[in-house]
């Protein structure tokens, strides 16, 4: 049976296609059946942050609209056969969809002979209809958020309104673009921090990693490599199909005066 | 409590904290700041009617507590208020 994972925030800007990209393809890296899906419809995004913008073909409204089979509106990823991303329109807006419909999609994806473990959803941010589309047919959350009090609040509305979805017990947080530097001089609140004010499971840190950029520019998301992000998205990877793998040191290798100050903070 | 943190101001992130947590706090209870006043002036009038308070010193917010029923926490007001003396000042 396949896992509906939906992945919100809503603040825009905090990650979540990224997050959504690096996720679904790490979950194929570790060999387990993946479909992404781009529910941001007008905005789509996920496509280009994969690489795979010029195969698209058909999309989600195009499949709820009744103009072509699923299969059709499902892209393979080359560099990774486990891995598909059924497309959103461009052209459409929000209302295109609705929940039911989304649903009726999910439905049929999990009665696929090809047996699917997990089902990926890109939220668009707001808790408007296109959040709503996301969230109908899930059975898990994955909130992402950064350390900023924007994206903090908007975290803890989402997590009220998914709790109201009968999602509470099902939701994880990813704290991105965290900066070690910052937390260290106290100018950023740490993980610790987050988790104190939101009470939520943390699933993942996610380092501000100038690599994700260069990964977004090539559309090749960095997911298992030996980037800082890179091995911190592969580590989520892990805890999502319930690996118990210890959280990685975001200090990163650190230089003299990091030890010392380490040192003489005691840790 | 380290050596650093001797020398240390009270970092940016830690103000992050406090407006967060005071902000959660009512965007939970819906409940906005001018709300809060609007009670916090009424209270003052209520219990000046039996005794003397101090009514700069009075302090009160919403924070949350946990509930014995539906295994969460619920929004509860919490009022601290100093007085000044017991008697009513009317008399």
């Amino acid at each position: 049976m396949s896992e509906v994972i939906v992945v919100t925030s809503g603040k825009g800007g905090v990650g979540k296609t990224t997050t959504t990209a690096n996720i679904g393809t790490g979950l194929a890296k570790l060999g387990k059946k993946v479909v992404m899906i781009d529910t941001d419809t007008g905005l789509r995004n996920l496509d280009v942050v994969l690489g795979l913008e010029n195969r698209i073909v058909y999309n989600l409204v195009d499949v709820v609209e009744g103009n072509c089979r699923i299969k059709q509106a499902m892209i393979t990823d080359k560099r990774c056969p486990k891995l598909y991303l059924l497309p959103t329109a461009q052209t459409r807006d929000k209302s295109a969809i609705t929940p039911e419909q989304m649903i009726k999609v999910l439905d049929e994806l999990k009665e696929d002979p090809e047996e699917f473990d997990y089902i990926i959803l890109d939220c668009p941010a707001g808790i408007e209809q296109g959040f709503q589309n996301a969230i109908a047919g899930a059975d898990r959350a994955l909130v992402v958020t950064t350390p900023e009090v924007s994206a903090i609040r908007d975290a803890d509305r989402i997590v009220g309104l998914l709790d109201a979805h009968g999602l509470k017990d099902h939701e994880d947080l990813i704290v991105n673009r965290i900066r070690m530097d910052m937390v260290n001089r106290g100018e950023m609140m740490s993980i610790d921090d987050v988790n104190d004010i939101l009470q939520l499971n943390v699933i993942g840190a996610v380092p501000d990693d100038e690599n994700i950029v260069v990964a977004t520019n090539k559309g090749q998301p960095l997911v298992g490599d030996d980037s800082l992000a890179g091995q911190a998205y592969m580590n989520i990877c892990r805890r999502i199909i319930g690996e118990d793998v210890p959280f990685l040191d975001l200090n990163g290798k650190g230089g003299f005066f990091k030890k010392l100050s380490s040192l003489f903070k005691g840790k | 409590m380290s050596l650093l943190d001797l020398f240390k101001k009270k970092g940016s992130s830690d103000v992050a904290k406090d407006r967060l947590k005071l902000l959660l706090v009512s965007d939970r209870a819906n409940c906005s700041p001018e709300v809060m006043e609007m009670i916090k002036n009424d209270i003052i009038k209520v219990i000046s009617k039996y005794m003397v308070i101090d009514a700069e010193g009075l302090d009160i917010q919403i924070t949350s507590t946990e509930s014995d029923t539906n295994n969460g926490s619920v929004p509860a007001l919490f009022a601290n208020i100093p007085i000044k003396d017991m008697r009513n000042s009317d008399k």
